[in-house]
């Protein structure tokens, strides 16, 4: 296949941060390429290169096509057929599919609206790749996989021959990835070159050719992807070996803390029953929608269910509430921990102390600073938050971190049951290892933890046992040292 | 085209206008002076000056800032052209180009303070319209201007019209800038590419810089137009009242943004529609129509009005949160 684009020697500094070290990146036309790193590895900034909006320094070459360049401006790149699907998608809600298609052709300038031409051209672009959307709809009432389409369109449009996708798959349903997939396979019969930026390993296996893997600014090598897998690519991304695969425990001498007995809940989830044992990681998978969530939220009180009982160690639990959870021992980590589970403005401490306010205030309801911080010191230690100062705003620290104030918040509650709702998500590779530690750490304590994920990988390694749900209901059992990856998958996707 | 019929239904625009339709009926019954000639020529003159900020105000919406420091503006473009005016004449073209000019620079400056400093334009205007205020009225000492040009005292008439009690009819001043204005405004927004840039600006500001927009000329394009609208609305207010006074306007910016936001625009930016617009000042001047020829205090009709567009905004805040659950059930 032809070379499409030759990065050489490409270096980029931001202060004394050296974001990117002499990174040699080839791309040919017709191939789906994966671009993987952790956060901080320097996948932005080199997208951020090939597109134009900043220069590398003195040395570096770029070559498009054999034309050598040693910077692009944003116009050049995209004169060039660079074009970027950011993980906002940068559309314009307001605006129709067509205008969004047609933006970069027809709207630029001072002149009449061509409306012919910009339908015209949205038409081609949709022909293109074989989409059908109605061109006269506001993107703000298309779905997200739709929304994700007409990006792709508007780069068809502008005659992309390099399409760098950001995080595609982040938002999208199983049933969504995979259109996706398929479409990028029609991008690339077409000699179009694909470079997928993802932390999905899986998918990113799924799809590439070759792989490139960024460490820390450099280059870690390019490989084959037939000769990949998620845990070659863990180490090579992180350069550390991980040591998966929990040791089994014997369930049936451990006291039964939590259980549920035909819990139903209309529209969400039905006839659920199961025992959640002390010391037990209980994983819970199934695809979006399959009723995981709104399972969690009745445990945690905030989606009561309309039959069945819970039992919490004997006891019958009639939750009206999260306050109610809480006061019981159940704490839960929200899915969303951006908007849900943290106060990203607020101090570290803060977000830490939130829980247990009730228990730390003293004369008249007011929250001793000395109590406060030794609390918060305590918690910062035990679970190893890199913080310069807990006063600083949790929004300062890296995903890895902010999940762990969550944890500590929840911990600070002295919980019995922990649910954590897909407590990886937007995390790097070794953050997640660290926060799988602490789970272990808290079962081997005798707290009682289920682990809900869409990743397989992840409740398959770091629980002792796996539900699968599906449409609502539970479909499947498995002990995790006697089950794989592969018996998973297929019980998940049935 | 029944399709676009069932869009149009579902639309705040259909809303508004069967809303006004209901007023209209029920104030035409209930009152004798409503449905006059008289009554709506004068309705349609006295809102003029609304309108033609209106249409200013919905493009500054609709770029995603917004700009309340225009009624400052219009005073300072009046007093500074009226005062040249009885000083060296002039006439008709060179009084609108000069106001157009005051009203142009001055919403320069608030073009180049929100982009170049990057403040918040609600924060901007509001400083701009203290300081264009304070400093007309320091300067002026609020002093009126009571004698106009006789040219433009008299102002302007096309196919005038005498009715049996010798009251006369007809496209005056106010009506022929007022509709010249929204034919200029709607051009702007459906027509060119800089109208589709300013709404994908308000809509995804981000996104439009990444696509290359120049946005400060967009910023400095939005506001000076409403600069331009402040311009003129100015010269029509004064041409109806006979008089220039530096401390009528300033106050009247709520108004005019009532009626933009009533008539659909969104302060978040990206939405609203010059017939959305003159649906709502035409509700904003039925209502406080209605309410006077029904004999209501006039206090009753601010809190009227407060009503209304209260329930004009949850009503389309619901709409839109049902549309969201719809898209996410897909």
């Amino acid at each position: 296949m032809p070379t499409f684009l030759e990065l050489t020697h490409i270096s980029k500094r931001f202060g004394g941060v050296q974001a990117l070290a002499d990174v040699d990146l080839t791309l040919e036309s017709g191939e789906v390429h994966c671009l993987v790193g952790e956060n901080g590895s320097g996948k932005s900034t080199l997208i951020k290169i090939i597109s134009g909006v900043q220069p590398p320094e003195a040395g570096g070459k770029i070559i498009i096509e054999s034309r050598e360049y040693s910077h692009l401006n944003p116009v050049e790149s995209t004169r060039a057929g660079i074009q970027v699907i950011y993980q906002d998608l940068s559309l314009f809600p307001n605006l129709t599919v067509a205008e969004n298609i047609g933006v970069g052709q027809h709207l630029g300038g001072f002149h009449s609206v061509d409306w012919n031409a910009i339908r015209a051209t949205a038409k081609r672009a949709m022909e293109r790749i074989g989409v059908n959307l109605d061109l006269d709809v506001k993107v703000e009432d298309l779905s997200i996989a739709n929304r994700q389409l007409v990006a792709i369109c508007r780069a068809m449009a502008a005659d992309a021959k390099l399409v760098i996708m950001d995080e595609p798959t982040a938002s999208l349903t199983r049933h969504e990835v995979d259109a996706l997939l398929a479409l990028v396979r029609e991008l690339k019969k077409k000699g179009i070159c694909i470079v997928f930026v993802s932390h999905r390993l899986d998918e990113v296996l799924e799809v590439a050719e070759r792989v490139t893997v960024l460490r820390d600014g450099k280059k870690v090598g390019t490989y084959d992807a037939k000769e990949m897998n998620d845990h070659k690519l863990a180490v090579l991304m992180t350069g550390k070996e991980f040591h998966y695969d929990l040791a089994a425990i014997d369930l049936s001498a451990r006291k039964t803390v939590l259980s549920t007995r035909h819990l139903s809940r209309k529209g969400d989830y039905k006839d659920i029953s199961f025992d959640l044992r002390e010391g037990e990681i209980l994983g819970i998978t199934g695809l979006l929608g399959s009723g995981r969530t709104e399972l969690a939220l009745s445990l945690f009180g905030m989606n009561p269910p309309d039959g069945g009982e819970i039992h919490l160690n004997g006891k019958r639990l009639a939750l009206t509430s999260n306050r109610e959870a809480i006061d019981n021992g159940i704490a839960y980590v929200s899915e969303d921990r951006l908007t849900l589970g943290l106060v990203l403005e607020q101090p570290i401490a803060s977000n830490t102390i939130v829980t247990i306010l009730d228990k730390l205030k003293g004369f008249m309801g007011l929250i001793p600073q000395a109590a406060r911080q030794s609390t918060v010191d305590r918690w910062v230690k035990d679970l190893s938050i890199k913080v310069s100062n807990t006063n600083n705003p949790v929004k300062t620290l890296s995903g890895g971190n902010q999940q762990r104030v969550v944890l500590a918040k929840w911990m600070a509650t002295a919980p019995r049951v922990l649910i954590l709702d897909s407590p990886t998500v937007g995390v790097d590779i070794s953050a997640k290892d660290g926060i799988y530690e602490i789970v272990r750490g808290l079962a081997a304590k005798g707290v009682a933890v289920i682990l809900i994920s869409d990743e397989i990988p992840e409740v398959l390694y770091h629980s002792h046992r796996i539900l699968i749900m599906r449409n609502g209901r539970i479909t499947g059992e498995f002990e995790a040292h006697k089950s794989s990856e592969d018996v998973l998958r297929v019980a998940v996707n049935a | 085209m029944p399709e676009n019929f069932a869009r149009f239904r579902r639309s705040h625009e259909f809303w508004l206008l069967s809303v006004i339709l209901i007023l209209v009926v029920g104030l035409s019954v209930m009152t004798e002076g409503f449905l006059t000639l008289q009554n709506l020529f004068d309705l349609l003159t006295s809102y003029a000056f609304l309108g033609i900020l209106a249409s200013g105000l919905l493009v500054v919406l609709i770029s995603g800032g917004i700009d309340i420091s225009f009624t400052a503006t219009a005073s300072i473009a009046q007093y500074i052209t009226m005062l040249l005016a009885n000083k060296y004449g002039l006439n008709w073209f060179i009084v609108f180009a000069m106001a157009s000019v005051v009203g142009i620079a001055l919403g320069a400056i608030n073009a180049v303070l929100i982009d170049r400093l990057n403040i918040s334009s609600i924060i901007v205007s509001i400083a701009t319209l203290n300081i264009f205020y304070g400093l007309l009225v320091f300067i002026t000492g609020g002093k009126y201007i009571y004698s106009l040009p006789p040219w433009f005292s008299h102002g302007i008439y096309w196919f005038e019209y005498v009715d049996a009690d010798e009251i006369s009819y007809g496209i005056n001043l106010q009506i022929l800038a007022l509709a010249v204005m929204f034919t200029l405004t709607w051009l702007i927004l459906n027509r060119t590419n800089i109208g589709r840039q300013i709404y994908a600006l308000g809509g995804n500001r981000e996104a439009a810089q990444r696509l290359g927009f120049n946005v400060f000329r967009l910023n400095i394009l939005v506001y000076c137009y409403m600069g331009l609208t402040a311009g003129v609305a100015s010269l029509i207010q004064a041409q109806l009242a006979q008089s220039v006074a530096p401390t009528v306007l300033v106050g009247k910016e709520l108004d005019v943004l009532a009626a933009v936001v009533l008539g659909g625009a969104s302060l978040a930016g990206g939405v609203g529609t010059v017939f959305g617009t003159i649906l709502g000042l035409t509700l904003l001047a039925v209502m406080q129509n209605g309410l006077i020829l029904l004999g209501v205090s006039s206090y009753y009709s601010q809190f009227f009005v407060g009503l209304v567009i209260l329930l004009s905004v949850s009503a389309t805040a619901l709409s839109a949160r049902r549309k969201r659950k719809g898209v996410m059930t897909e």
